[in-house]
């Protein structure tokens, strides 16, 4: 037998959560309304059993399984830690929004779960097919996801908006793999890599092929010129699907283009780095302006997500293990302000009232200066602003530009990101110097209120000591590429 | 040309044809029917490739059950294609230079001069024992059943999803509950109610003006 047992162990952590998803479909079908708490406390118990699972078997170095479609490396353990970490807060956050509003169901929970396995399976894929799979398996859950408060004409336009241009992205990514694949004959990225290094007398086809792959990983970060998804699928999605798809599913895009460009394209960086360029500047000019324009907070910070994320491209764009180092890091400290920032709108929100509008921040100083403060923390970080961990992330990302010699990107970006301080700033400014528009008591449950002041606290002692969660993203990139 | 080059253009034309109807036809059940011959052609395509199963199943499932399917539902949909075609005409001459560039452009690219015959060579036929069906599920049970399963789990997906968004409980639609069916015990649906044996037709109106009493 070539298949033994042993090749599934690598896989694990993803066979198990597949089987806790069918558990709590079933579990969840059988219980009645009043007891949805045990499709929620078995999900917690979902990711910290998938947690424990990948912890247990760490790999120090690549393995791949599964007849090559599966790679298990410490790029892969550490990414998928990060994604349970932020599926949790996830659910912890949207836990009281949902309940009143009537989307405390099963379905939230299943279709959160089979998210994080889309992503688990695009973090540790080796294969052009896995990689769509796992993209598919996440996208999927996501339109499903933005679509399940049906009575909100708001969430089904967003809905609609999100599948049809999702599917247009995924048969451009389709389209590119296959012309890689009549370049190179594979789909698996370590052959991909080798045939392309010996070189190829089919340039032009593969270049053709990158384009459309480049558009497709853009679409899915969001990267202008294919960010017009963005706006409308932040505004109108419930908050708590704003949530996850704003946090987890970036990790998971981030592993996504760099498997692709980083392993499998290697040899040709001198061909997407110049579009990645392009995506990048785009992104943080048209992110960072127009979200000063904004005043509905998730609409804000949907541009703001497409700034960070063409921040996080010069990264990858440095095509070093340097630039991947810092891209990973930066990737990780989004998810994190990002998990903040859209839970302190959970966290505001109650029964009728979404607290989405800028206005809706008026004052919170006076109504609750602890959760002002977080906020001000997860704000000083997005803007990049010592002693927070955004400004390390932002630094790190620029150095590694700068060491491949494209010093005036670096000066772009630096540029950008002071046009970008402004609107965060101004939350900061209406929250401490304007009178409260809305004196309602905040009704945010204390489990919520506990995982958002570790979350802000998170932002500020990772930024006085962001040195071992970079050693992390170093090693990991260096012991997997 | 050769015989298969032949067949292959013979397809090729007829399988851009319904293609380009599948938009451009205004009736939907009409378009559904175009699609339909596209399925059918491409199948031939494929048989052309060496992938009889393939092309077998397109027919079978593609052909013989979803579009069948597809039929039905457009069957059963009231769609006004004009109102969705507001704005066709406006934006035709962008669409249409759009288009007309990125079909230049991919001919450019994927023409005889990088794909050709001459660059990549004619593999070699199968022998005439050689199965396709059994190499493929061969290779879907051993090398790739990763992906195998992960697209079950797709499928899965799909259909938590297409219940979720579609299943409501309207209070003014009767259904069954079986449970309640079944759980029903003789007392909640019959009441017996105790009254006084009546002594036959005579004895009626002496009764009734008892009970007044």
């Amino acid at each position: 037998m070539r298949d033994s047992l042993i090749q599934f162990a690598p896989v694990l952590p993803e066979i198990f959560v597949l089987a806790m998803v069918s558990l709590i479909l079933l579990v969840d079908a059988a219980v009645d309304d009043g007891k949805r708490a045990i499709a929620y406390v078995l999900s917690l118990v979902t990711l910290a059993g998938a947690a424990f699972l990948t912890v247990r078997d760490f790999s120090t170095m690549p393995l791949l399984a599964l007849g090559g479609l599966f790679i298990d490396d410490p790029l892969a353990d550490v990414l998928k830690l990060f994604l349970y970490l932020s599926v949790a807060a996830v659910l912890v956050y949207s836990r009281g929004y949902l309940r009143e509003r009537g989307l405390y169901k099963g379905e939230f929970f299943v279709l959160a779960l089979f998210a994080l396995l889309g992503m688990m399976v695009m973090v540790s894929a080796s294969h052009f097919l896995t990689l769509y799979l796992g993209l598919e398996l996440l996208s999927l859950s996501l339109y499903a996801m933005v679509a399940l408060r049906r009575d909100s004409s708001m969430a089904t336009e967003a809905a609609m908006k999100y599948f049809v241009l999702g599917a247009l992205a995924s048969g451009m990514l389709l389209y590119g793999m296959s012309m890689v694949y009549g370049v190179t004959g594979s789909l698996a990225l370590g052959d991909i890599a080798q045939n392309l290094a010996d070189g190829t007398d089919l340039r032009i086809p593969l270049v053709f092929g990158i384009v459309f792959i480049v558009a497709g990983v853009a679409f899915k970060l969001g990267a202008v010129p294919f960010h017009m998804w963005v706006p409308d699928v932040y505004h109108g999605a419930p908050t708590a699907m704003t949530l996850f798809i704003g946090s987890a599913p970036k990790i998971a895009a981030f592993a996504f283009a760099v498997r692709i460009l980083g392993q499998g394209l290697e040899s040709q960086v001198a061909e997407w780095r110049d579009m990645l360029v392009i995506l990048a500047v785009l992104s943080m000019a048209v992110g960072n302006i127009a979200a000063i324009a904004q005043s509905n907070l998730k609409r804000m910070f949907a541009y703001s997500t497409i700034s960070h994320m063409g921040f996080m491209l010069l990264g990858i764009l440095a095509g070093s293990q340097n630039g991947y180092g810092s891209a990973m890091f930066y990737v990780l400290v989004y998810t994190l302000m990002s998990l903040g920032g859209f839970g302190m709108i959970l966290l505001l929100s109650r029964a009728g009232f979404e607290a989405d509008q800028l206005d809706d921040f008026k004052g919170l100083n006076r109504r609750s200066p602890w959760l002002a403060f977080l906020m001000l923390l997860l704000m000083f970080s997005m803007a990049g602003i010592p002693p927070t961990v955004g400004f390390y992330a932002k630094l790190a990302v620029l150095q590694a530009v700068v060491e491949i010699g494209y010093v005036w990107l670096a000066v772009a970006a630096v540029l950008f990101s002071l046009v970008g301080a402004f609107y965060y700033l101004r939350v900061v400014k209406l929250m401490y110097f304007d009178a409260p528009h809305d004196t309602a008591p905040i009704l945010a449950r204390p489990d919520a209120r506990l995982i958002m002041s570790a979350n802000g606290l998170a932002v500020l002692a990772l930024g006085i000591l962001p040195q071992p969660l970079m050693a992390i993203c170093v090693t990991a990139i260096g012991a997997s590429f | 040309m050769t015989y298969t080059t032949a067949i292959f253009y013979f397809f090729a034309a007829i399988l851009v044809f319904a293609g380009m109807r599948v938009v451009t036809a205004r009736n939907p059940v009409h378009a559904a029917l175009f699609l339909v011959l596209a399925f059918f052609t491409a199948a031939g395509l494929w048989i052309l490739l060496e992938a009889e199963f393939l092309a077998i199943t397109l027919v079978l499932v593609y052909v013989g059950a979803v579009m069948v399917l597809f039929l039905f539902v457009v069957m059963m949909l009231d769609i006004k294609l004009d109102k969705l075609r507001e704005g066709f005409w406006d934006y035709l001459p962008l669409a249409g230079f759009v288009s007309v560039l990125l079909v230049i452009e991919m001919a450019l690219i994927l023409g005889s001069r990088h794909f050709g015959l001459e660059v990549m060579g004619t593999p070699a036929p199968h022998p005439a024992d050689y199965s396709n069906t059994k190499e493929l599920g061969r290779l879907l049970y051993t090398d790739y059943v990763y992906a195998f399963e992960l697209a079950a789990v797709i499928l899965l997906v799909a259909i938590v999803a297409a219940i979720a968004l579609t299943l409501r409980r309207r209070k003014d639609s009767k259904y069954i509950d079986p449970a309640a069916q079944s759980r029903v015990k003789r007392n909640d649906r019959l009441r017996i109610v105790k009254m006084q044996a009546e002594k036959g037709p005579g004895a009626r109106g002496q009764g009734s003006g008892e009970e007044g009493a």
